[in-house]
C-alpha cells in the first residue's frame, strides 16, 4: 500500500470520519504522533476500511505533543490537530478558502508558528488543509478594499510543494492585514529575523537521526582506506574547500600539498575527492568542481598530475570524465573563469558532456509541469502539454547519465564527474550511480546514508535551492534539483519494484521536510554552515522521525539482491510523471495510490501467517488429544484483522 | 553487400544471443552444408516453398548480424528454421504450441518491406516479381519485426521464396484458403464441455440463461434459427418483450433492439443497427418509433438513445489512428528507437489513438450512469450496430457486472457482444487481403480489449484474466486456426461450416474455438492467464445477513440514495421528439424525463465519477475508470514485447506479482494442509480449489531473471548491458524553450573574481 505517505491539502473527510478521529486518538494514539497531514490520512484511510497496518507507533512524542497542546492554547482548541511539542498557536480567524475542487468554502484558518490548518464549517464531508508554513513560497494580497465581485478580497499563497492555495475575506476593517503580517513573518522567518521552527521543536523521538551517518564508517564499509586511497583531515577546519565535508578520501599518493594546490585550480577549491569505490574492480568515482580553465586556456600540472593518480589507482587505461554540462554549456563557462578538462592537457583523460542542463532551465520545466497539473490537469492534449514541459525530458537525461557512469565504473573504469561547481548534477549523478551500483544504498538507512553524503555533506545548496524562511520567491538560487533527483530514484523504484527496501511514502515525506523546516536535516548549505548554527544540537533530524517508525516506510516487496547493478531503462517509454507526487492535491486523483498489489500481498501475508498459527496449534493439539477443544475455539480469536478481506480466488 | 536501412551512427556492436560470423566468412562455409529443413509441421500443413541460407538479423542492432538458416513458406506460416541448435531450456515456458518465435502466422503478416540497395519500399501483391530485393522485412501484426537476407542463397530459391511469401501473404484469397480448413479436417477436437466453460450462447439455453442471471423480462427470439429473419442477426437473441412478430421481419433485423444486458433496477442496454432515416420516408420512422417505445416499455416508460456513429470515431478513423501508432513499435533499429524517444509522447498524443480509447470508455461511463444512476433504458445504435456498438455495450457490461470480469465471464461476454453478436471479424482484419474490403480493415476489436486493458490497470483485483491473458487474446485474432475470429456473422459461420465439412453426413466441420487455450498453450503457461490479485467474492452467509441483503444479489457499490442532485442528462440526445408526443397522448408522459428536470451538463458524467470516486471501491461492485490524462496509458506489455533497449531487466510489475503468486502459492499449500486436518476455516476460503505453481514461481526458481516483457520473451538471450540512448538530438532539445536562461551560470556570481 502506498497511500500513507500522503499529505494532505484538501481532504475530503467524510461526516462519520469525526467520529472515527476520537476512535482512533483512544485506540491508537500513536496515530497522532506524525504529523497532522498522516493523521487524516489514516482517517480517511479507515473510511475506506482500509486496514492501517503501517501506523506509526510513537508513544513517546505522542504525550507531550498532547501536553504542549493542551497547556499553550487558551483559545478554542484546533478542531482536529494535535501540535507538535514547541507548536505554538498564533492565530485564528474565519475565512473563505477558495478550493479549486469544491469551490468557496466558509472555515476557520489556524495559523502556529509551524502550520496553516483550515478546516472547513459547513462542507460536508469536511475539507481540511494543513500546510506547514515552511512549504509557503509567496504570499501575496489578492483584491483590493474596493474590489468588486464575490470573494475578491484576500490572499493568494504559492507553495513549494506544488499547490496555490486562496483566501477570501471580508472586504471591511481591512481584515487581511494581521493574518498578511503574521503568515508573512511567521513563514518567512529567516527574513525577519526570527529562528527557523526546526529549532524552536520540542520533539523527541526514539532514534537519533543525526547518527545515521557516520564518514569514517561508511568508508570503511567500501573498504576505504587502503593501499590506495587515504582518508584526510585537511579540511577539518574548512580551510581546504568552505563547501566541502571535513573528512575526505584521495588517492594515497597525493600529498597534502598537492591537495591545497589542486584545489586552486578548481571551482572553489571543491578538488577531485572520492565518492565510492567497488569493491572488486576498485574502480572509483570521484566527485569535483569545473577545473578554471579560463578564456585563455590555463593548465595546471598539479591537477593534471592528481587526476593521473586516480586513473592509476586501479590502472584504469583512461580516466573516463564525465561533465555533466552541455559541452555548449561548459564552453561558455571558460567566459567567466571555469571550463573543462581540454584534450592536450588531460592526455590520460577522455571527456563526456552528458547534456544535463542547469538550475535555471529545472526550475523553469518544473513551473511549467505545475501549470498543467495544478489545480486541475490539462484536459486536451495531455501528452504534449507534458512533452512541453520537458519535465521528463530532464529526468531521463540525469538517469542515462547515471547509466554512463555505472556502466563505466562496472566495466572496471574510474570515473569523474562534474558539472559547474559540483553540487547539483554532479551530486544527481554520483548518488543515482551509486544507487544503481550498491545495493546498500536501497536500503532504508542505506539511502538515508546515501543522502547525508552526497547531497547534504557534500554542500548540495538546500538553503539556496529552496529558500528556506527566505520571503525572496523570486531568488535566482531557487531550483528543485533535489526534487528532480528524488523522482529519479522514484522512477527506478517503479521500474525495480523489489529492489528497494524503502517505500513511495519515504519518497513523499522526504520532500515535504525538504520544505517543512520541521528537521533539521535539509537545512543550510554545506558542513560549515550547519557547525556555525549548531544544527545537530539544536534541531531535530528527519530520520528521527523515519526510523523511529521504520515499519512504515518499508517496500513489502523487497527482495534484497546484493552485488546487483540496477539499470533502469531511460526511455521516455518507460518514464513516467509521478502522480502520486506531482498531482496528489487533486481528488480525482488520489483513489489511484492505494497500491492494491501491496494490499493483497499484505492479505495473504497475513493469511499466512494465520494458517501457520492455526496449523502449529492443531499439531500440538494433534498430539496432545486433551486439548483439541482449546484451540478449535481459540483460533477464531488470532485471526489478523485483515481477515475479513482477503478471499482466494479459484483459477478455472 | 548488404544495404543498411538505418541512417549512420550506429552502435557498437552487442553481445546477442547467437555467436556470429560475418557474412563473408559464413557465405563460402556454408554453400556445402545445405539440407532440407523443417519445423515440426502441423496437421494439414504443406510447405510451398524454401530457401536456405538465409540470413536472419537480429532486431537489436544495425550490425548486420545474425543467423543462418532456411526460410519456409507453408500454408499456415512464415518460418525460419535455424543452422544453429535451438536453444532450449527457457523460453519454452510459455511457448505456443502452433508457432514458435521464428514463425509468421500467414494471418499475423501485416506489411512486408523490400530491401533494394539503400531503400526500403512497401511491397504489395502482384508487383516486382521478377526483382527480388536483398532484404525481406516482415512488420507482424503481433508486433514483432523479422529481417532476412537473401543475398546468400541461391537466386532461384530468393526469387522463389520472395514470390512464395508476397504471394501467400499479401494477394487476395478465398476463405477456403486459411489454414483453419485444412488444419480441421485433420485434426479432430472434441466438443468443449459445456459444464463450467465459456458460454458460446447459441443456444435458447444459454440466452435465456443470462436473462434469467440478469432478472431481465424480455423476449427470447428463436425464428431466426436458420437464419430465415436475417442472415445478419444472431440463431439466437432477445428483444423487449413489446415487440411483435410482425416486428422481427421488417428491414432485415435492422432497428431491432437487441438485448445486452439488464440492470438489477430492471432497465436494459439494447443495440441496434440503424435504419436509415429519411426525413421524406415516413414508414421507417414510424418502425423507430415504435421500437423505442418497446425499448421504453421495458422498464418505466423510459428510454434514451445514443447514435455512436455521430459520437465516437469511425471504423476508419481507428484503423487510421492505428496504422499510426503501431509505427511506434514496428522498430527496425536501436538508432530510429531512441530518435522516436525523443518526440514520444507528442507522437503518441498525435496519432490519436489513446484518445479513441478514452472517448470509448467515455462512452461507457454514460451509458453506465443512466443504468445506474437514472436507471433508464438506453438504446445505443450505430451503422451497422456491430462496431462501436459491441465495444460499448461490453465495456458497460464489464464495469457493471462483475461476473464478466471473471475468465468464464469474460470469454462468454466475448461470445455474446462479439462472435454471435456479429461484429465482421473477417471483414475487419481482411485476412483475404481482399481489394475492396481495404476499407473495412479495423481493429474495433483490439480497441475493445485496449479499453479493457485500461480498466484492468486501474483496478487490477477486479479481474480474475490477467494482462498476458489480453496480450494473447490479441495475438489469437491473428492465428488462422479457430473459428472464433474468422467470420462475418453466426449464418455466415454456419454455411462455411456446413460447405467445407468432408462429411456432409456427419455434420459442420469441427473446428477449434480460441477458447481451448490447450490447444495454444499447455496448463503451466496457461496459469499466467489468471491475475494473483484477483479475489473472489465473499460469500454472505445467508442466515446472518438475510435482512440486510439488497434485493438483488449483486453487490453494487453505489446505493442510489449516493447521489442526491436530480438526475442529469449527459450527452446523450434525447428521444425522438415524436416519441415524446406518441407517449403523451398515451398519457404516460408523467414517466417522462422532460428536458426541464434534466439539465444538459456536460459536467454530469465527472460528478458521476467523482461520486463513485468517493466510495469505498468493491472490486466485486461498479467499477468506472479514471479519464483523465495521466490514467490512460500505452499497453507495455503488448507493445513494447520484443524491442530489446526497454526490457527492464529484472524488474517491471512482473517482479511485483510474481511475488504475489508465490505467497498465494504457498497460502493455498497451507490451506490444503490445514483441510487435511480438517480445520473448519471460514466458509469463504473453502471453496479456494488447489492451484498448481504459476510459471513465475517456476521461472523465479529456476534462476531466470524475468524482465518486463515476460513471459513473452525471456532474458536468457540478452546482455547486461545497459541500453544507454544515443545522444544525438539531445543537445537541441532546450533551444528555444528555455532561451537564455539555458545559458546561464548555475550560481549568480561568476568565478572570475575567484581567479
Amino acid at each position: 500500500m502506498t497511500a500513507p505517505h500522503v499529505t494532505l491539502g484538501d481532504v475530503l473527510l467524510p461526516e462519520s470520519g469525526a467520529k472515527q478521529t476520537d476512535k482512533f486518538r483512544t485506540e491508537n494514539s500513536s496515530l497522532w504522533s506524525q504529523s497532522v497531514e498522516e493523521v487524516l490520512l489514516c482517517r480517511v484511510m479507515a473510511s475506506a476500511s482500509i486496514p492501517a497496518y503501517n501506523s506509526s507507533n510513537n508513544p513517546l512524542e505522542n504525550s507531550s505533543s498532547h501536553n504542549a497542546s493542551r497547556e499553550s492554547l487558551k483559545m478554542e482548541p484546533l478542531a482536529d490537530v494535535t501540535l507538535l511539542p514547541g507548536e505554538e498557536r498564533i492565530i485564528d480567524k474565519d475565512i473563505i478558502y477558495i478550493c479549486p475542487f469544491s469551490g468557496a468554502l466558509k472555515g476557520k484558518v489556524f495559523i502556529t508558528n509551524y502550520r496553516l490548518y483550515f478546516k472547513s464549517a459547513d462542507a460536508d464531508p469536511a475539507v481540511t488543509l494543513d500546510v506547514p508554513l515552511g512549504a509557503i513560497g509567496r504570499v501575496e494580497k489578492m483584491g483590493g478594499a474596493s474590489s468588486r465581485g464575490e470573494n475578491s478580497y484576500g490572499l493568494d499563497i504559492t507553495c513549494k510543494d506544488m499547490r496555490n492555495l486562496r483566501f477570501a475575506l471580508k472586504q471591511e476593517g481591512h481584515s487581511r492585514r494581521d493574518i498578511f503580517d503574521i503568515l508573512f513573518r511567521y513563514a518567512f522567518p529567516l527574513s525577519h529575523g526570527l529562528l527557523l521552527f526546526a529549532y524552536l521543536s520540542q520533539e523527541k523521538f526514539e532514534e537519533n537521526g543525526w547518527s545515521i551517518y557516520k564518514p569514517v564508517e561508511e568508508f570503511r564499509r567500501q573498504g576505504l582506506p587502503n593501499d590506495k586511497w587515504r582518508i584526510t583531515f585537511i579540511n577539518a577546519n574548512y580551510e581546504l574547500c568552505d563547501t566541502y565535508p571535513t573528512i575526505l578520501v584521495v588517492p594515497f599518493k597525493a600529498t597534502e600539498e598537492d591537495l591545497r594546490k589542486v584545489s586552486t585550480f578548481r571551482s572553489r577549491g571543491r578538488i577531485p575527492v572520492l565518492s565510492w569505490i567497488h569493491r572488486e574492480n576498485q574502480a572509483v568515482i570521484c566527485r569535483c568542481s569545473q577545473p578554471l580553465v579560463g578564456m585563455s586556456g590555463k593548465r595546471n600540472k598539479d591537477d593534471e598530475r592528481y587526476l593521473d593518480l586516480i586513473r592509476e589507482a586501479n590502472g584504469t587505461a583512461k580516466l573516463t570524465i564525465y561533465d555533466a554540462r552541455p559541452s555548449v554549456n561548459a564552453v561558455a563557462n571558460k567566459a567567466t573563469g571555469g571550463g573543462y578538462e581540454g584534450e592536450d592537457a588531460y592526455q590520460n583523460a577522455e571527456l563526456v558532456f552528458l547534456d544535463i542542463h542547469n538550475i535555471h532551465v529545472m526550475r523553469e520545466s518544473l513551473k511549467k509541469l505545475k501549470d498543467i497539473v495544478y489545480p486541475n490537469v490539462e484536459e486536451s492534449h495531455w501528452l504534449s502539454s507534458l512533452e512541453s514541459t520537458h519535465w521528463l525530458e530532464h529526468i531521463k537525461l540525469v538517469i542515462s547519465g547515471a547509466i554512463q557512469v555505472a556502466d563505466k565504473i562496472s566495466g572496471g573504469n574510474s570515473v569523474m564527474v562534474h558539472c559547474s561547481d559540483g553540487w547539483d548534477r554532479t551530486a544527481q549523478l554520483t548518488s543515482l550511480a551509486m544507487l544503481m551500483l550498491d545495493s546498500h544504498y536501497r536500503t532504508l538507512r542505506g539511502f538515508q546514508v546515501l543522502l547525508e553524503k552526497e547531497w547534504i555533506s557534500f554542500g548540495h545548496k538546500f538553503a539556496n535551492r529552496i529558500g528556506h524562511g527566505d520571503k525572496n520567491h523570486a531568488d535566482q538560487d531557487r531550483s528543485p534539483i533535489f526534487v528532480q533527483f528524488i523522482d529519479c530514484v522514484w522512477q527506478m523504484t517503479k521500474q525495480f519494484p523489489t529492489a528497494f527496501e524503502f517505500n513511495e511514502r519515504l519518497l513523499v515525506t522526504i520532500l515535504d521536510h525538504l520544505f517543512s523546516c520541521r528537521f533539521g536535516t535539509f537545512l543550510y548549505n554545506c558542513e560549515s554552515a550547519r557547525d556555525t548554527n549548531e544544527l545537530r544540537s539544536k534541531t531535530v533530524s528527519l530520520w528521527s522521525l523515519v526510523n523511529s517508525d521504520a515499519s512504515s516506510y518499508q517496500n513489502p516487496f523487497y527482495t534484497p539482491e546484493s552485488n546487483r547493478v540496477l539499470y533502469p531503462v531511460a526511455s521516455m517509454r518507460h518514464l513516467e510523471l509521478w502522480v502520486t507526487y506531482y498531482i496528489r492535491w487533486n481528488p480525482r486523483i488520489r483513489q489511484q495510490q492505494q497500491s492494491p498489489v501491496e494490499q493483497r500481498y499484505i492479505e495473504l501475508l497475513a493469511l499466512r501467517d494465520e494458517y501457520l498459527k492455526k496449523l502449529e496449534e492443531l499439531q500440538l493439539s494433534d498430539s496432545s488429544p486433551n486439548s483439541s477443544h482449546l484451540s478449535n475455539s481459540s483460533t477464531p480469536n488470532a485471526a489478523s484483522p485483515t481477515q475479513h478481506i482477503t478471499h482466494l480466488h479459484t483459477p478455472f | 553487400m548488404l544495404s543498411s536501412l538505418g541512417s549512420a551512427g550506429g552502435k557498437s556492436t552487442k553481445p546477442s544471443f547467437v555467436s556470429y560470423v560475418t557474412p563473408e566468412e559464413i557465405k563460402s562455409e556454408k554453400e556445402h552444408s545445405r539440407k532440407e529443413k523443417h519445423p515440426d509441421l502441423l496437421p494439414g500443413e504443406v510447405v510451398f516453398c524454401s530457401a536456405s541460407t538465409v540470413l536472419k538479423y537480429t532486431q537489436d542492432d544495425l550490425s548486420q548480424r545474425g543467423v543462418f538458416g532456411a526460410l519456409l513458406c507453408t500454408n499456415f506460416r512464415v518460418s525460419f528454421v535455424s543452422d544453429e541448435a535451438p536453444a532450449e531450456e527457457m523460453g519454452q515456458l510459455f511457448k505456443n504450441k502452433l508457432y514458435g518465435e521464428n514463425d509468421i502466422p500467414l494471418s499475423c503478416v501485416d506489411n512486408i518491406y523490400g530491401g533494394y540497395e539503400d531503400k526500403k519500399k512497401l511491397l504489395t501483391g502482384g508487383l516486382m516479381k521478377n526483382k527480388y530485393p536483398s532484404k525481406i522485412i516482415i512488420h507482424c501484426k503481433d508486433l514483432r519485426v523479422f529481417q532476412f537476407s537473401l543475398t546468400f542463397s541461391k537466386e532461384e530459391d530468393a526469387k522463389k521464396i520472395f514470390q512464395g511469401i508476397i504471394h501467400h501473404c499479401l494477394e487476395p484469397k478465398s476463405l477456403r484458403c486459411l489454414f483453419a480448413f485444412s488444419y480441421c479436417e485433420n485434426t479432430s477436437y472434441p466438443e468443449m464441455q459445456r459444464k463450467k466453460q465459456t458460454v458460446m450462447f447459441d443456444s435458447v439455453e444459454d440466452w435465456t440463461q443470462d436473462m434469467k442471471r440478469t432478472k431481465g423480462n424480455c423476449r427470447l427470439v428463436s425464428e431466426n434459427r436458420s437464419f430465415e429473419l436475417s442472415p445478419k442477426l444472431p440463431q439466437f437473441f432477445i428483444v423487449p418483450a413489446n415487440v411483435s412478430d410482425e416486428d422481427l421481419t421488417k428491414y432485415q433485423g435492422k432497428g431491432l433492439p437487441m438485448w445486452c444486458w439488464s440492470h438489477h433496477s430492471g432497465c436494459a442496454l439494447f443495440k441496434t443497427a440503424s435504419l436509415p432515416l429519411l426525413p421524406e420516408d415516413n414508414v421507417p420512422q414510424t418502425h423507430m418509433e415504435k421500437m423505442l417505445t418497446a425499448v421504453a416499455h421495458n422498464h418505466l416508460y423510459s428510454v434514451k438513445t445514443e447514435d455512436l456513429s455521430e459520437t465516437l470515431p469511425t471504423v476508419q478513423d481507428i484503423q487510421l489512428s492505428y496504422n499510426k501508432f503501431k509505427q511506434f513499435f514496428l522498430i527496425d533499429n536501436t538508432t530510429e528507437f531512441w530518435m522516436s524517444d525523443m518526440k514520444w509522447f507528442s507522437s503518441l498524443d498525435n496519432c490519436g489513438w489513446l484518445d479513441i480509447i478514452r472517448q470509448c470508455l467515455q462512452k461507457a461511463v454514460e451509458v453506465v450512469e443512466c443504468l445506474e444512476k437514472e436507471n433508464t433504458n438506453v438504446l445505443i445504435m450505430e451503422e451497422g450496430g456491430s462496431d462501436l456498438c459491441c465495444v460499448v455495450s461490453s465495456l458497460v457490461q464489464l464495469m457493471l457486472d462483475p461476473y464478466y470480469r471473471t475468465l468464464l465471464g469474460f470469454q462468454s461476454l466475448v461470445q455474446k457482444e462479439w462472435v454471435v453478436g456479429g461484429h465482421a471479424f473477417l471483414d475487419r482484419s481482411n485476412h483475404l487481403h481482399l481489394k475492396d474490403k481495404v476499407e473495412s480493415q479495423s481493429p474495433v476489436f483490439l480497441l475493445f480489449l485496449e479499453c479493457v486493458w485500461q480498466l484492468q490497470q486501474q483496478h487490477g483485483p477486479a479481474f480474475q484474466f490477467s494482462e498476458t491473458y489480453l496480450t494473447v487474446l490479441s495475438d489469437s485474432v491473428h492465428v488462422p486456426v479457430f473459428t472464433t475470429f474468422l467470420f462475418n456473422n453466426d449464418s455466415h459461420r454456419d454455411s462455411i461450416l456446413k460447405a467445407e465439412s468432408p462429411h456432409t453426413q456427419r455434420g459442420p466441420l469441427n473446428c477449434p474455438t480460441v477458447w481451448d487455450w490447450s490447444v495454444q498453450f499447455d496448463c503451466k503457461a496457461q496459469d499466467l492467464f489468471t491475475n494473483p490479485l484477483y479475489a473472489e467474492k465473499p460469500k454472505q452467509d445467508k442466515s446472518v445477513r438475510k435482512s440486510h441483503r439488497p434485493k438483488h444479489l449483486r453487490q453494487l457499490s453505489l446505493p442510489s440514495s449516493a447521489f442526491k442532485t436530480p438526475p442529469k442528462k449527459g450527452f446523450f440526445k434525447d428521444e425522438a421528439d415524436s416519441l415524446k408526443k406518441i407517449l403523451r397522448v398515451k398519457r404516460i408522459s408523467r414517466w417522462m424525463l422532460s428536458p426541464s428536470d434534466s439539465p444538459q451538463t456536460s459536467s454530469s458524467a465527472r460528478e458521476f465519477y467523482e461520486a463513485w470516486q468517493a466510495k469505498p471501491l468493491d472490486y466485486h461492485g461498479l467499477l468506472l475508470p479514471c479519464l483523465d490524462g495521466p490514467s490512460i496509458r500505452v499497453w507495455m506489455q503488448r507493445y513494447l514485447r520484443w524491442i530489446h533497449d526497454v526490457q527492464i531487466l529484472g524488474g517491471g510489475p512482473v517482479a511485483v506479482l510474481s511475488k504475489v503468486s508465490e505467497i498465494l502459492g504457498e497460502v493455498q499449500e497451507l490451506q490444503r494442509e490445514l483441510d487435511r486436518h480438517g480445520c473448519t476455516l471460514a466458509s469463504n476460503h473453502k471453496g479456494a480449489r488447489p492451484r498448481a505453481k504459476t510459471a513465475a514461481e517456476i521461472a523465479s526458481r529456476s534462476s531466470v531473471r524475468l524482465s518486463s516483457s515476460f513471459p513473452f520473451v525471456t532474458s536468457r538471450n540478452w546482455s547486461f548491458k545497459p541500453a544507454i540512448p544515443t545522444s544525438l538530438l539531445q543537445s537541441l532539445m532546450v533551444t528555444g524553450i528555455a532561451g537564455n536562461l539555458a545559458d546561464r551560470a548555475d550560481d549568480g556570481d561568476d568565478l572570475q573574481s575567484m581567479v
